[in-house]
């Protein structure tokens, strides 16, 4: 009986106890939040994480290196090939494998792409939380165009596993440059058409502006990062501070917003999405001709010692440490989620507020359970 | 080095240009559906009802018989009209969301409704073994008869009304206030937090979005004079009160419809069934005919406060050309689809900017245009 007391907060008698999820609308998965609630208002609010627990990091250090990058496409399944990028960086670094310039290209070219077909689960999602739920149609129709594209290249839309160690599985299809720029034009106007339904609708700036405010410190402390932290005035970006890949050669602003509220996070993301656009078209534009695969070895056994990869996912800095004994298999991988982190943030955002803004802040942190849970 | 082989060929067609044959079919759907609608309405009147009148006039000269004709025809009317409504609804949801809506059952999905409704009335009738017995069995009642009451004085045509009663408004006004009480019934009943959650909000916020549309309303009586709906469609003879006093009578219009969105619970206002908060609010634990009830309750006040809007501003019935009532009906579902229209581009208010958008706003605006209409009467008369 004791677990089902909210952690924080005295309970008195006119308090209802009352659990948002594991299945509940707006949980994006299936987070359980232990609410208190006096009336409308949130007196403190527990989340309860762990149903989609698999022990990927222990599944990922039962096996050979190279084949935990399945497992990866389960962490964060909306951008699952961001997630094979931090993988396969933390596999190249332990085992001192160089990659073509081809393939960084390539990567960066996909992971982008995965990173605007997240934000637009993003926009989508959140839209829905406040009410609006045409916008959310909206959103899903133009990730299916992108799904589609990522289908014709690594032939799966959700699941990619096509950022490997040394590299990309393969080169891209012919004509596919011409159908990436295709849906780039038409999808830059449409975010524009989705701009100005949402963003500048009056009722939905009153549902997010001023609404789980997070100050710079605070943000920094709980070890926020992504467009959580840049919403909150901190310029962090790992692609600009510690660049990988193909990412210094490359122009692209950081979107940064220092209002700290669930408007500012959501302005983050959106014109994090048309930096990726230029981001894609600027590597098909340079994208040299070569090898999209490093020279591999037959087996991989790495020298004992350790390394850490860093890489700026959608949602926030997703890392993966990796520990050798100079076997086949890893002794430790961790991975390091944004999720994860946010959501740890979210009882101290929610304490006071009223139901809604609860949903709201919830939703613009735009946590993924899968990469939560792991 | 040879290239994998595509597991599908990469796309070619962007998609983002419109399909004009997808526009021009559902357009063409829309079309076809007023056309039919507007052909037997207008049949109807060419019947040789003649041969039938004498009987009719026997029958229904019994004060009895009468008001049991004029009620079954109330009820079965409300009953069928939600079910084009819905089918609009979703068409027109559809068409607003880039997608197609119902397909599938009949025409264009034109018989989905019916078959939904069959689905419904054959799923397994539940009642939460914790809830209040009583109150969960007559919330959809409770909810669903005061929507059918207010169309007893909704006057389709001058002799199209069921009880042209001289004091419409205030009986409208009365009966509407008890839609809380289901809701509120509902909320409590089913002994389920979010359902509790639901009937708090729906509760106060019919409660005070009745204050300034009664007194929106109360402008109309103020110019017209007179508290009868057929009454106030006759006044409009000469021009609708929405042209004829159009400084006065916009106004009131808008926070007519502002409340009637509030009072429907439709966004931004549906905080009673916020989706994404409280699963569905107070109709949660609700399934089979007892959601039906609820869902008919909804889309017939939808069409009533819709009427009772071109009744009061757009000059009810009148309208050269085709009979009264296809002038009613056609009026009436452009307001209608106003209110789908409103429903499906914007998001929801936040209950405390709801409350505070109706007694900081709303309440004296509706006062300042109900005084400002007493001035214009003035100055009009005199």
């Amino acid at each position: 009986m004791t677990a089902m007391q909210p952690a924080v907060g005295a309970s008195t008698s006119s308090d209802m106890t009352i659990n948002l999820g594991p299945q509940h609308p707006s949980t994006h998965g299936v987070l359980r939040l232990m609410v208190a609630l006096d009336g409308e208002y949130v007196k403190s609010c527990r989340p309860v994480v762990g149903y989609l627990h698999r022990g990927l990091e222990r599944m990922m250090a039962a096996r050979p290196y190279r084949q935990s990058v399945p497992f990866t496409d389960r962490l964060d399944y909306c951008a699952s090939l961001n997630s094979n990028l931090a993988i396969s960086q933390a596999i190249e670094r332990i085992g001192g494998m160089a990659v073509p310039e081809r393939a960084q290209y390539l990567r960066v070219m996909l992971c982008e792409m995965n990173r605007i077909a997240s934000h637009l689960i993003f926009f989508g999602t959140y839209a829905a939380d406040i009410g609006a739920t045409t916008a959310f149609l909206y959103a899903f129709r133009e990730r299916e165009r992108l799904l589609d594209l990522l289908e014709a290249y690594t032939g799966a839309r959700l699941t990619c596993n096509w950022i490997r160690p040394g590299g990309v599985a393969s080169d891209m299809p012919e004509g596919y440059a011409q159908a990436v720029c295709a849906f780039l034009d038409g999808f830059l106007k449409e975010l524009d058409a989705y701009d100005t339904l949402l963003t500048g609708n009056p009722i939905f700036r009153v549902r997010t502006e001023g609404v789980g405010i997070i100050s710079p410190e605070k943000a920094i402390a709980y070890g926020a990062s992504g467009p959580v932290l840049r919403g909150s005035g901190v310029n962090i970006d790992l692609r600009r501070t510690e660049p990988y890949d193909a990412y210094p050669r490359t122009q692209f602003d950081v979107p940064l917003r220092t209002e700290g509220d669930c408007l500012a996070r959501y302005l983050v993301r959106v014109e994090e999405m048309r930096q990726s656009a230029r981001i894609i078209r600027q590597c098909l534009r340079e994208m040299p001709e070569g090898e999209h695969w490093g020279k591999q070895p037959k087996v991989f056994r790495p020298a004992a010692g350790e390394a850490y990869s860093r890489t700026e996912s959608p949602r926030g800095e997703l890392s993966i440490y990796l520990v050798s004994d100079g076997t086949a298999n890893p002794v430790r991988v961790r991975v390091r989620g944004p999720s994860f982190v946010h959501l740890s943030m979210l009882p101290e955002l929610v304490r006071g507020v009223k139901v809604a803004d609860m949903i709201a802040i919830l939703g613009s942190l735009d946590t993924v359970l899968g990469e939560v849970d792991r | 080095m040879s290239l994998p082989p595509l597991r599908r060929p990469a796309p070619t067609r962007t998609g983002f240009e419109c399909d004009p044959a997808f526009v021009a079919g559902q357009f063409a759907a829309g079309v076809a559906v007023l056309v039919a609608a507007i052909a037997v309405a207008s049949a109807l009147p060419r019947l040789p009802w003649g041969l039938v009148d004498p009987l009719l006039v026997l029958i229904g000269s019994h004060p009895v018989i009468n008001a049991l004709i004029k009620a079954l025809t109330v009820t079965v009317f409300v009953t069928v009209h939600v079910i084009f409504l819905i089918w609009l609804e979703r068409k027109f949801a559809g068409w607003m969301q880039a997608r197609l809506g119902p397909m599938h059952v009949g025409w264009k999905g034109a018989l989905q409704t019916i078959a939904d409704a069959v689905k419904l009335l054959m799923k397994e009738d539940i009642i939460p073994t914790r809830a209040d017995r009583i109150l969960f069995i007559a919330a959809p009642f409770l909810t669903f008869m005061p929507t059918l009451l207010t169309f007893m004085v909704l006057p389709f045509s001058e002799k199209w009304v069921a009880y042209d009663f001289p004091l419409g408004i205030l009986f409208v006004l009365a009966v509407t206030t008890n839609i809380s009480l289901g809701t509120l019934a509902a909320g409590w009943g089913a002994n389920n937090k979010y359902s509790l959650l639901g009937g708090a909000r729906a509760c106060a916020q019919v409660l005070s979005y009745e204050i300034p549309m009664a007194v929106a309303m109360l402008s109309v009586v103020t110019l017209e004079g007179t508290m009868s709906l057929t009454e106030i469609v006759k006044h409009q003879q000469h021009g609708w009160n929405i042209i004829a006093h159009a400084p006065v009578m916009i106004p009131a219009f808008l926070i007519f419809m502002v409340c009637g969105l509030a009072e429907l619970n439709r966004t931004p206002f549906d905080l009673p069934e916020a989706e994404s908060e409280l699963v569905s609010g107070f109709h949660t634990e609700y399934s089979g005919m007892r959601f039906a009830f609820f869902y008919l309750g909804e889309f017939a006040a939808n069409f009533f406060t819709a009427g009772l809007a071109v009744t009061l501003f757009f000059g009810g019935w009148l309208g050269p050309w085709l009979p009264a009532p296809i002038w009613f009906g056609i009026k009436t579902i452009a307001v209608v689809t106003l209110f789908m229209w409103i429903k499906w581009t914007v998001p929801r208010l936040r209950v405390d900017q709801m409350m505070g958008f109706c007694w900081k706003f709303l309440v004296p605006a509706s006062v300042v245009v109900f005084c400002a209409t007493a001035v214009w009467v003035m100055v009009a008369g005199s």
